[in-house]
């Protein structure tokens, strides 16, 4: 029966590595089941990084799985003549085996930090001119970041969009409020302010590989530059409660003429009902 | 219990049946002895696992085919809805299936039933140095298990927040139907649920305080730190994680508890208004939970494998027949595992809203604990090299979790890598991850060890064919099951939601999910051979003597089952469990106790390098 047991375990790295080949070629029956398009231009990174790691840890599953398969099938004690080998391991295979996966480690995680940083800390700037030291770079410039766009507020169980509208400032009162409807220009820098009236979402872009959860008493920022027109999915991600599944927004990508007429359309429909029940009272 | 028994402690002898019921209530349900309580662990704990099953079932039935009626049994739980398993219920269901696993079976099978019934055995010592508080760690695990009980029907749905309970979902009573605080005159089932986890919280520190002295103190003569088999190393690291990680979440529970019955206000912001609640008076900080919260539960993710990776590093060694490889590396590699697991739980946080700068830090020290994870990999790999493999069902189910941990460890890095994760984070993907390594990793190796140590438990062999058949389907299964989840989280499919396929992005994997619940109701019946296995060996299997599979470790040498007081001479150790195949001795296996042979030529010398 060794020869079976072995055999088995030979299948892990075999079928495991299939199945992911599989999805990735896309075949019948399981088309569409991987990382779904990325429409961001910051978003590449984050599949290259993940394609990276997967074929990296890929060459590990892969050699400690036939590793593993050949001891079996080799000492199998029913076919195996030989004497044990009487060993209680080797100092130096320790240290080798040791410091390969750490410097392997530590390079991952170093090589990260970039991409890491470009996603949640270099938030677009419009513009950026060197402070009292006259050098661009440095501490002291004077940067002008990118307002955001809309803000988006999760509540449960739906995101609630609030755009700065005419006069660019968000929170007056000619912002566009619309409910699980966002539409942003393509091929521009856009930043978004989310956050949450009641308990945790997150705020989940699967095509642009955003995710932030968004936390009530915080505020957060998101960017990106989406390069394709479209509609896709907003999804929340973090548990918030029963309705959890249904919190669905939709996320409309178009260029930046029709986002205008989409933007003044919207505000005329707030306006105009605004007068038509002039005592309804705006929240 | 058997005719072996010994009165190391002057117990009285008694014959078959002539018990009286007090003296089997001392013996068998408040009892002091650490093989009783182990295995009164062992008994609620698989109990418990069969319940936690079920509710993955019923997780697996909504994601496969959402809204429609179980066959059967629908109709008779849901008659409410319907047949229906309604989205409050569903939310309950992951909560309370993960909760169960986590706190009622893996934890409390590795440190409570192994880790009781093997640390005075392994290392010779008659009992725990505390056995009253032994017995109170056992029997404070009664009010949580009542608790949690009680929560189901508290009210109408249950705890729904998670098992990580995150504020305010969790804190605010109108959040969620399971959040309320009062349902009838009976606590709302999330502060049950809350008290549930205190319970085990101290049932957990009265096992760990008592595991650390009794290693500490109670070895027996000639029982060296370094000649302790990994089993116990890895328990008495356990032991340490869990004195210090622990205390955080008992406050951290108190907190919720406090925010909860008194509004202390401690992790809500000000203002916060849910559902039409009154607004909090404010000064919290949702993250703060987050932070208290995985400061005890990462390091639980280790309390959850550690003491696996020791049985299966003596299992490994003794069907190899062949010392363990780097017995040293292994023992670093486990307090290496424990030290860095102190500095990890931020990267739970990472799209939190956790200040990003943080998240590169945890994002090093995550990285950096795949290594000591590493270097045991390679050490097992090297204790089956050069060895005389015997696949009985034990090794098989050792070798799996070599096999399967190799996977759960490395799609780890995936989400160490902060990029990465962002995009991975809360979908499958991370699912997948955690059942690779607490299920395929730690339950495989708790059934291997069950099959192992069956023998000293009951002193009865469980049928090694039908073992095996067990061992092949739930191999099977396990990674049709969760093998295919890695695929689901590359399109970013979300975890809890109880219908994803409302999302366009998800549409097309409702076949896949289906597939994936055939493999889990599979993975699920399979475990019937094992029960069956389990209970008529219990009774009928055949006899054993003292060391039915030829190892070294203590244990062993102690009759099967033991009596009262474990051994019926004083072990004398010479050496280490691991001494299979030495030259020293002419059969391949080595026991701890004998000694050394009385003719110096025959003594083995190591070479020095």
């Amino acid at each position: 029966m060794g020869r079976f047991w072995s055999l088995l375990f030979l299948m892990v790295p075999v079928l495991g590595v299939g199945i992911f080949v599989w999805a990735i070629a896309g075949w019948w029956p399981i088309q569409n089941h991987w990382l779904p398009d990325n429409i961001n231009d910051h978003g590449h990174v984050i599949d290259s990084l993940f394609n990276f790691i997967l074929y990296l840890t890929g060459a590990i599953f892969i050699a400690t799985g036939l590793v593993l398969f050949w001891f079996l099938w080799k000492y199998d004690a029913a076919q195996n003549a030989e004497p044990v080998k009487y060993s209680h391991g080797s100092h130096t295979l320790e240290v080798v085996w040791s410091i390969i996966p750490s410097v392997t480690l530590l390079f991952i995680a170093i090589y990260q930090m970039n991409a890491w940083a470009d996603a949640k800390l270099r938030r677009p700037e419009i513009s950026r001119t060197p402070g009292p030291d006259g050098k661009l770079h440095t501490d002291d410039d004077v940067v002008v970041l990118q307002p955001p766009l809309a803000e988006v507020t999760g509540r449960q169980f739906e995101w609630r969009v609030r755009y700065a509208a005419a006069d660019g400032i968000l929170g007056t009162e000619d912002d566009v409020q619309i409910t699980n409807e966002l539409h942003i220009p393509q091929g521009e820098d856009v930043v978004l302010r989310i956050k949450s009236q009641d308990v945790l979402h997150s705020f989940f872009l699967p095509n642009l590989r955003i995710k932030q959860d968004v936390v009530p008493g915080m505020k957060q920022h998101v960017w990106f530059r989406a390069n394709r027109t479209g509609v896709y999915d907003i999804v929340c991600a973090e548990l918030c409660g029963w309705g959890h599944y249904k919190m669905r927004g939709r996320l409309t990508v178009e260029d930046r003429s029709s986002f205008n007429r989409w933007l003044a359309d919207q505000h005329t429909k707030q306006t105009q009902a605004e007068f038509q029940k002039p005592t309804g009272g705006e929240e | 219990m058997s005719s072996t028994t010994v009165g190391a402690h002057g117990a009285a002898e008694h014959g078959r049946g002539s018990m009286t019921v007090g003296e089997f209530i001392r013996t068998y349900v408040f009892s002091l002895d650490h093989k009783i309580i182990g295995l009164q662990f062992l008994f609620s704990t698989l109990l418990w696992f069969l319940v936690g099953g079920l509710l993955a079932l019923g997780i697996r039935w909504q994601l496969a085919w959402p809204w429609s009626s179980m066959p059967i049994i629908g109709r008779m739980l849901f008659s409410g809805e319907g047949g229906q398993i309604s989205p409050e219920f569903y939310t309950t269901l992951f909560t309370m299936h993960a909760t169960v696993m986590i706190f009622f079976v893996i934890i409390p099978i590795l440190a409570g039933a192994f880790g009781n019934f093997l640390i005075p055995l392994m290392i010779g010592a008659d009992d725990m140095a505390f056995p009253t508080l032994n017995m109170l760690s056992y029997w404070f695990m009664w009010p949580a298990f009542i608790c949690i009980g009680l929560s189901f029907f508290s009210a109408p749905y249950g705890a729904g927040a998670g098992w990580t309970s995150y504020a305010p979902l969790s804190v605010v009573g109108e959040a969620a139907p399971g959040s309320a605080m009062w349902v009838g005159s009976l606590p709302g089932a999330q502060t049950l649920w809350l008290l549930g986890i205190t319970f085990v919280g101290i049932s957990s520190m009265m096992g760990s305080v008592n595991y650390m002295t009794t290693i500490i103190q109670m070895r027996a003569p000639g029982m060296t730190m370094f000649r302790l088999p990994l089993t116990i190393w890895a328990m008495f690291i356990t032991a340490i994680l869990q004195a210090f990680a622990l205390p955080v979440l008992t406050a951290a529970g108190f907190m919720q508890l406090l925010d909860r019955t008194l509004g202390t206000g401690f992790f809500l912001p000000e203002g916060l208004v849910v559902n039409n609640s009154l607004p909090a008076t404010g000064g919290g900080q949702p993250l703060l939970w987050q932070h208290l919260f995985w400061f005890y539960s990462h390091p639980a993710v280790y309390i959850m494998i550690l003491p696996a990776m020791g049985m299966v590093s003596d299992i490994i060694a003794c069907f190899a027949r062949k010392p363990i490889f780097g017995y040293k590396p292994m023992v670093y590699s486990i307090s290496g595992i424990a030290g860095l697991g102190f500095i990890v739980w931020g990267h739970h946080m990472f799209v939190s809203g956790m200040n990003p700068l943080l998240g590169m830090t945890f994002m090093v020290s995550t990285m950096m604990i795949a290594l000591p994870s590493a270097v045991k990999v390679f050490n097992w790999l090297g204790t089956v090299w050069g060895g005389k493999v015997q696949f009985t069902t034990p090794m098989l189910f050792a070798l799996s979790f070599v096999s399967m941990f190799i996977i759960g460890g490395l799609s780890g890095i995936f989400m160490a890598a902060t990029p990465v994760d962002i995009f991975i984070h809360d979908t499958y993907f991370i699912v997948a991850h955690f059942h690779y390594v607490l299920f395929s990793g730690t339950a495989m190796a708790v059934f291997g060890a069950i099959y192992f140590w069956f023998p000293k438990m009951f002193g009865r062999m469980m049928n090694e064919n039908w073992g095996k058949v067990h061992f092949f389907l739930t191999f099977v299964f396990l990674n049709g099951t969760f093998f295919a989840m890695h695929i689901l989280g590359a399109v970013g499919f979300p975890r809890r939601l109880a219908d994803p396929y409302d999302y366009e992005t998800f549409r097309q994997l409702q076949p896949m999910n289906q597939f994936i619940t055939i493999c889990a109701i599979g993975m699920v019946s399979s475990q019937v051979i094992f029960a069956a296995n389990f209970i008529y060996s219990m009774f009928y299997g055949p006899r054993v003597g003292r060391n039915p599979w030829g190892a070294n470790s203590l244990e062993w040498t102690a009759p099967s089952p033991p009596g009262h007081g474990n051994f019926d001479f004083q072990p004398v150790v010479y050496r280490g469990p691991y001494e299979y195949g030495s030259p020293e001795v002419d059969t391949d296996f080595y026991p701890q106790i004998q000694p050394p042979p009385s003719d110096p030529a025959r003594r083995y010398k190591p070479e020095h390098h």
